[in-house]
């Protein structure tokens, strides 16, 4: 019989293991590919990443939607293959495949087990460099997109989401969600697609992360292999959206905008704007503050709306890091009848933490404390692994990077905070969108002191 | 397969124990045989609020339990459905002892906690949550509908886990303790510790925490009421079923009853689900969406569960197209595939997806699903945390004449075809189909 557990107060953990990022190895194919590698050893899974610089701010101007349409259109056969004989290749060998597309880049992902590491690159390869854009299928596909488009209208987040971005960003690249609108959707050609293919999916800014339960030799020859041969040119100087071109982000359109969901039982809320890019100096302040604000579940809004007021299953704020100042929002949906409530509570809690109440301590020991020991949960599979990899190879951060995060993070203190919240957080200047009934709304929206609310269909 | 180590403690609690050094974190996963299906008409949804419950405080840390964790570096998280209930951390290894600590306060201390105040704020987030991911989604009642019309009224599956909105406005504090009183009991859980961790210093832990906690009574049996047990069987009739919603396209649900977990035709079920509908090369996307493009999208599930089970393919029509047209190409391919049975290849395709399945669920000791998850679920419906290689066999030794027996079970009668159509497009519902009741 043991001894019983001493009930009087909770144990206290001890040190946290050290972990390191697994070390990731770089260099290069014969033809000049980018390539980073991980030995990931446990389950026998292998993934390969291949990701470029080049998201949906590079749509052309009247063709949002064109870069995850071609994305999307990668799958649906090679020159070697159809669409069908192309999926039973990878069914074949149980392979997964995925697109990403984001305001900054492109990734295609394809997991399959190791023993399959040459079969799957090989796919790979095959599925980027050659697709055969034949006019049927992306016919087929943009009617696919277009479908999906209309049912996101009737989807609150989606409609937010979408209203909320172009708001924030009137006529700039970032204003528009990747799938575009279906006016911008039924304009697209397969020429369209192909130019855009041609001058955008170029091998020299892209680079291939393989991880998996092989060593650094194996992978590396499969990429050899199957990626090796390749032709790596630049990407044409037009299908890359200019920095300064994103940089220069105007006004808001709107401060306080409605979207009328008649009789719906919550409101859908955005709250935010324009904040700052990934490459920051005060990157580290910041995601301390954000979790004090918002950023998981014991943070200060979903304290208060979830857990005291109960008007939510859960609200969450974010930094939305792009290589251009991107998005801050506080995100959820709410009860209608407490839609004002929350909305003004949000703007309160993102003027008070950068001044009347800055993060106390107890706050501040939490925030860093949810950070810095959680991290190595986030490396346990060969996928976190290379999503791990990329985000370096994106945002162009230093090899030495998440071996100084837990550090740099202990470093962040009170002031830090402070001041990263005073100089990011704008209370003064943020714009709401509310996706609710309208006809319960209208009356109590004048207490929010952002002016009459512009109406706009979903 | 997986290793592991199990133990039953005296008070009933079973523990599993898997090591894996890999990564210094520690996963803890605690099932309660409990759920939806426990539940009595009138009290739906009280699994789903109790588990809400669960996080709010225990009799020695009367507050909540999301900020010791999280300030520990972990990430938590618990769900319900009709069967269980459960709850996990994934912590690193030096708060392993934290996580147990916490884990069997709230099983042997709930109670004094369990205040009022707690109770009313978690029934508003409920309601909100019943909100978010029900009425206000679109198709978010179509699962309803469809359960309320495959189980008769006083069968467990007859309503979701989520519960009836004025039943989680009726439930009251009191049937929060008796519901925690009667199901929440050591033997009538099972403890999984999976991660970086050493099996004799686990147990040691396990029992220090959790020992001192009485056995408690039997869990009751499920109850089935009359019409369930009368009639086990399918309704021999087709019925057809129509909801309106804030969509833009109608979407055809397909349903039978079907066999339950790891019973006898279950893993046909499921080949027969990946074969229809999994991936681009299957027999309806193929057909539906690459071809003719008469609809957006077709997915397929068998939904094995505890004490039934349900098959159930849906569709959504593209633009331009009917539900009808819809609904006549799945009968065509289910008596072509009937009437042939798949061919080698085919079945080659199916059993290669289910296999790397297994696989890719080996990534994570820890949440939803990983390694841990699968132990205790192994446990609690097979009897055996080992049972994995026996579900993998189940699907090894299936045949193409036991795939074809599976889709001709669908043409028996007691199919449900539930249309769900955009707010005053009844006439797009397949004809002859009746509002669906939902609430």
């Amino acid at each position: 019989m043991t001894g019983r557990v001493d009930r009087s107060h909770m144990p206290e953990p001890g040190r946290v293991p050290p972990t390191r990022f697994p070390v990731v190895r770089t260099g290069r194919l014969s033809n000049g590919l980018a390539l980073k590698t991980v030995e990931h050893p446990g389950p026998p899974v292998v993934t390969f990443r291949l990701t470029m610089p080049v998201g949906s701010a590079s749509d052309p101007e009247h063709a949002h939607g064109l870069a995850a349409l071609t994305a999307d259109l990668l799958d649906e056969g090679s020159i070697e293959r159809t669409a069908l004989e192309l999926h039973a290749a990878l069914d074949l060998i149980g392979a997964r495949l995925g697109t990403e597309v984001g305001a900054d880049s492109t990734t295609v992902t394809l997991t399959t087990v190791a023993r399959h590491a040459l079969q799957g690159a090989g796919l790979l390869a095959e599925i980027v460099a050659t697709p055969r854009f034949d006019a049927s299928d992306v016919g087929r596909v943009r009617d696919l997109r277009r479908s999906r488009v209309r049912q996101l209208r009737a989807v609150s987040s989606a409609v937010a989401d979408r209203i909320f971005l172009g708001t924030l960003f009137p006529d700039h690249p970032y204003g528009h969600l990747g799938i575009g609108t279906d006016t911008s959707l039924a304009s697209l050609t397969p020429a369209q697609v192909t130019a855009f293919h041609r001058d955008a999916y170029q091998l020299e800014l892209a680079t291939l992360i393989g991880v998996g339960a092989l060593t650094h030799e194996e992978i590396g020859d499969v990429a050899e292999r199957t990626f090796g041969a390749l032709p790596v040119r630049p990407p044409a100087s037009e299908a890359v959206v200019a920095p300064a071109v994103l940089n220069a982000a105007g006004p808001p359109s709107a401060r306080l905008v409605l979207v009328d969901r008649p009789a719906a039982v919550q409101s859908e809320l955005r709250v935010g704007h324009v904040a700052v890019a990934r490459a920051t100096p005060d990157y580290h302040a910041l995601q301390v503050l954000n979790v004090v604000l918002g950023g998981q579940f014991v943070s200060r809004l979903n304290q208060r709306l979830r857990e005291e007021k109960g008007y939510t299953y859960g609200v969450r704020t974010g930094f939305d890091y792009r290589r251009a100042p991107g998005p801050f929002a506080m995100q959820g949906s709410v009860q209608a009848d407490a839609t004002v409530e929350c909305v003004q509570e949000v703007l309160s809690q993102m003027a008070v933490i950068g001044g009347d109440c800055p993060v106390t301590l107890a706050e501040l020991e939490m925030a860093r404390a949810a950070l810095t020991r959680g991290f190595a949960r986030g490396f346990e599979t060969a996928s976190q692994v290379a999503r791990g990899v990329a985000s370096l190879v994106l945002h162009e951060l230093p090899a030495s990077y998440y071996d100084t995060f837990v550090p740099e993070v202990e470093a962040v203190d009170a002031d830090a905070v402070t001041a990263a919240a005073t100089a990011h957080l704008r209370a003064g200047e943020a714009v709401a969108v509310i996706v609710g009934p309208a006809d319960q709304l209208m009356s109590d929206l004048p207490a929010l002191g952002l002016g009459d609310p512009v109406r706009v269909d979903p | 397969m997986l290793d592991f180590s199990k133990y039953t403690l005296d008070n009933g609690l079973d523990v599993i124990v898997h090591e894996d050094h890999r990564c210094p974190i520690a996963a803890v996963n605690l099932w309660y045989h409990v759920g939806s299906k426990n539940e009595r008409p009138g009290r739906t949804g009280l699994a789903h609020l109790f588990e809400h419950l669960m996080f709010e405080g225990s009799a020695h840390h009367d507050s909540g339990y999301f900020a010791p964790l999280q300030k520990a570096g972990a990430s938590l998280n618990g769900s319900t459905n009709c069967d269980r209930t459960n709850y996990w951390e994934v912590v690193p290894t030096n708060a392993l002892e934290l996580a147990l600590w916490l884990e069997s306060d709230r099983l042997g201390y709930l109670l004094p906690a369990l205040t009022s105040a707690r109770f009313e704020n978690q029934r508003e987030v409920v309601l909100n949550e019943r909100r978010q991911s029900y009425e206000n989604r679109p198709y978010g009642l179509a699962l309803m509908a469809l359960m309320s019309a495959l189980f008769p009224s006083d069968h467990p599956y007859h309503w979701t886990t989520i519960g009836h909105a004025e039943d989680i406005r009726a439930a009251t504090l009191e049937d929060a303790h008796a519901f925690f009183q009667t199901y929440y009991h050591p033997g009538n859980a099972s403890l999984t510790v999976a991660g970086d961790v050493d099996t004799e210093p686990v147990l040691e832990l396990v029992r220090r925490h959790f020992e001192e906690i009485p056995a408690g009574s039997p869990v009751p049996a499920v109850v089935t009421g009359a019409e369930s047990q009368r009639n086990p069987t399918p309704a021999a009739v087709d019925t057809r079923l129509l909801l309106e919603d804030r969509v833009e396209l109608p979407r055809l649900y397909l349903a039978w009853r079907s066999p339950r977990l790891f019973s006898d035709g279950d893993a046909d079920m499921d080949l027969l689900a990946e074969l229809l509908a999994g991936g681009k090369t299957s027999r309806l996307y193929r057909t539906l969406v690459y071809e003719r493009r008469l609809a957006t999208d077709v997915s397929a599930a068998q939904g094995s569960r505890e004490i039934d089970g349900w098959f159930c393919l849906i569709a959504t029509a593209a633009p331009g197209s009917e539900l009808m047209e819809l609904e006549q190409v799945i009968v065509e391919e289910l008596a072509a595939l009937a009437d042939t049975g798949p061919s080698e290849a085919e079945l080659q395709r199916g059993l290669t997806q289910v296999e790397v399945q297994f696989v890719y669920r080996l990534q994570t000791v820890g949440g939803f699903n990983g390694r841990s998850d699968q132990l205790n679920a192994y446990n609690v419906y097979a009897g055996d945390p080992g049972f994995m290689a026996r579900d993998r066999a189940r699907y090894r030794s299936t045949t193409a004449e036991r795939v074809r027996g599976a889709v001709r079970q669908l043409h028996e009668p007691g199919r449900i075809a539930l249309s769900v159509v955009p707010d005053g497009a009844v006439e797009r519902a397949l004809p002859g189909s009746r509002p669906a009741v939902v609430s």
